[in-house]
């Protein structure tokens, strides 16, 4: 079996000891700063990725930023179940029935429950992302420069689709992304282009800076708009083991949580937020008591969180086989494995093979150390949530210039750093979401490069776009979801969604 | 006239920014279809910009919106120069007090924060970085700059 053999590889590559390591510093970090109320894992990932650079090896760079990744995203959830501050939309569900479990003095089965869910989301997961892995990228082998264009088009799209506040909003902060991705030298004449005469920009404006700036600057600075005292629900979380009838009544939420969330992950754009969503509201309509839902029914802490884990590792399968990234976090992994000079898309697979499936192997181990490390530590994650913002955000802006900064030695970086936190915080009080930006910032050169390769393929005729099979029908399907979420019905509906979020 | 303020300002930002880039890309070789020239594709972006700005624009008048609410003033008169001011002195005062200083800073941005925790809390994320990141990860930025005999 080639998928044993594979996956045997994976875990041979993840599982040496310094990648364990990694994997578990990277698992740590990520709880530690997701747990901090109001930063949430773009913002957690965005601050802690210039560490990943200090690592020579890239394979165990990617390992880490994984277990950054699952980690922040457990930190949210306890964050959420805790103090009922979600750190982003994907918790925002948990929060619902987590809150109120924790009120009823049940926090410590929440953060279990939240807890075995993602883990068992998790290890289906991935084993999917191992099944399908392959046969996309023999597929995604065959896409030339057009298919190619317009698949990134169909992705930029969803996220749009996805992106919550109004859909023209959404679209302006996808082009101004996909301007800002252009800063530099153009890659076929070596013209600089609006670099404002900064030689330092000519290797375009710094991802990291850019994503520090927009995620994590302008977080903190929304968080500083009104202080006020916050208090945790829970000073103390004692009986973590579900009952008998605990776990009777998360079984069924959590196997069709895995299921919602692995098929909605795939899709572009941010599935694993609406995963949260859907599995809220169908473990609802599935219940027998839908009365208890808001009031601390286990069935909603533990379907939502299954279903986000399942999506957050599923979206990692348009991001390993064709180098397209779902959502704002997968954005942030390929500016990593770029820095790294890995170019995302099918030839990673092909040509490092330990890699691709090390990263594989890694979100499971990721996952399975989530719940030996997370489980013990509630209680220190608690004593965490004590520590007042104020001193806070002192250190995590110490932090986020001095990583910014480790990249490249470059203080034109950290310029950019304030510039891109105004800015961003600006688009954010105008209520513009900030998702389609970074999303543009990382596809804006590889749309280009594709459309003039392109181009030149087929002697400036743009028809080359619609006459090819595979692009035709991906650029239908960009439009059917452009003119879906335009649909009068539809917006309303989509509207409804994302105020339930508030 | 009621106007939604926020999406005003917002509609005009795009159409600046859009302009902005459109006039730039316009100083750049456009080239044909079949060879695009550096300025082509971003031109082609930048209009689209400007358009979608102006339709948020116009759509604003007239119509009630959500007002923006507060704004985090103080915290961006402080946060913002962190990464600045850490970045104009990283190389002459050297590692250490520069984080300090940006550190120090940032730490003004709340009211709730005293100046003798400030500076203490400063000292403390100053010897934790250095302890941590030239020392541990091995950074080679010198700890003390040349401005100050380092």
């Amino acid at each position: 079996m080639e998928l044993i053999d594979n996956l045997g590889l994976g875990f041979a590559t993840a599982s040496t000891l310094s990648n364990l390591a990694f994997c578990f510093i990277g698992v740590l970090l990520g709880t530690l700063i997701g747990v901090l109320p109001g930063i949430g894992p773009t913002a957690t990932i965005a601050m802690l990725l210039p560490i990943t650079f200090q690592i020579g090896d890239p394979t165990a760079a990617l390992i880490m930023l994984a277990g950054i990744y699952y980690g922040a995203q457990y930190g949210g959830s306890t964050t959420a179940i805790l103090i009922n501050l979600p750190g982003e939309s994907s918790s925002a569900v948990t929060a619902i029935d987590g809150y109120q479990m924790a009120r009823r003095g049940r926090a410590g089965v929440a953060l279990a429950t939240a807890a075995l869910g993602s883990f068992f989301a998790g290890t289906v997961s991935t084993f999917l992302v191992a099944l399908l892995a392959p046969p996309l990228t023999a597929i995604a082998l065959k896409f030339g420069a057009a298919e190619y264009f317009s698949l990134m088009v169909v992705g930029l799209v969803s996220s749009i689709a996805l992106a919550s506040g109004a859909v023209t909003k959404a679209l302006a902060m996808l082009v101004l992304g996909l301007l800002l991705g252009l800063v530099g030298t153009d890659i076929y004449t070596g013209t600089p282009r609006f670099n404002l005469g900064i030689r330092e920009f000519s290797d375009g404006l710094n991802f990291v800076a850019v994503a520090v700036g927009v995620f994590g600057v302008a977080e903190i600075l929304r968080n500083l708009e009104n202080e006020h005292a916050r208090s945790a629900a829970v000073k103390t979380v004692t009986g973590l083991m579900p009952s008998r009838e605990d776990f009777r009544r998360m079984a069924a939420p959590i196997l069709r949580g895995t299921a919602l969330g692995s098929v909605l992950g795939v899709l572009p754009g941010g599935g694993a937020i609406l995963a949260s969503f859907a599995s809220y509201a169908m473990e609802k309509r599935a219940s027998k008591t839908p009365e208890e839902f808001g009031k601390g029914a286990i069935e909603g802490v533990a379907g939502p969180e299954s279903a986000n884990n399942a999506g957050a590792q599923t979206s990692f399968i348009p991001l390993l086989t064709l180098g397209i990234p779902a959502n704002p976090v997968m954005a942030l992994m390929i500016g990593a494995m770029i820095i790294q000079g890995i170019v995302p898309g099918p030839n990673v697979a092909e040509e490092q093979p330990a890699l691709f499936w090390g990263i594989i192997a890694s979100m499971w181990i990721g996952n399975l150390m989530l719940v030996i490390l997370n489980l013990p530590l509630v209680g220190l994650w608690v004593k965490l949530l004590a520590v007042p913002y104020y001193v806070l955000f002192p250190v995590i802006m110490a932090f986020c210039a001095i990583g910014v900064y480790s990249v490249k030695s470059n203080v034109f970086d950290l310029y950019s750093v304030a510039f891109f936190g105004a800015l961003g915080y600006v688009l954010v009080k105008l209520r513009c979401e900030p998702a389609p930006l970074l999303l543009g910032f990382v596809l804006g050169p590889l749309l280009e490069e594709n459309l003039r390769r392109a181009m030149i393929l087929s002697r400036g005729d743009f028809s080359t776009f619609v006459t090819r099979p595979i692009s035709a029908t991906l650029l239908v399907i960009a439009a059917i979801v452009l003119v879906v979420v335009l649909l009068p019905s539809v917006r309303r509906k989509r509207e409804e969604v994302f105020v339930e979020e508030d | 006239m009621v106007v939604d303020r926020a999406n005003a300002l917002c509609g005009a930002i795009f159409i600046v920014l859009g302009a902005a880039f459109a006039v730039q890309s316009y100083g750049l070789e456009l080239g044909t279809a079949f060879r695009m020239g550096p300025g082509y594709f971003p031109l082609g972006l930048a209009v689209v910009l400007v358009l979608l700005g102006g339709i948020i624009f116009f759509r604003s008048l007239r119509v009630k919106g959500e007002a923006i609410g507060a704004v985090a003033w103080r915290g961006m008169l402080f946060i913002l120069p962190a990464p600045v001011v850490f970045g104009l002195t990283v190389r002459g005062l050297g590692f250490l007090p520069s984080i300090f200083a940006a550190c120090l800073i940032a730490c003004f941005a709340s009211r709730r924060m005293g100046l003798a925790w400030a500076l203490l809390l400063s000292a403390a994320v100053a010897l934790f970085a250095w302890a941590v990141f030239l020392k541990g990860l091995g950074l080679p930025f010198p700890p003390i700059g040349t401005w100050i005999g380092g």
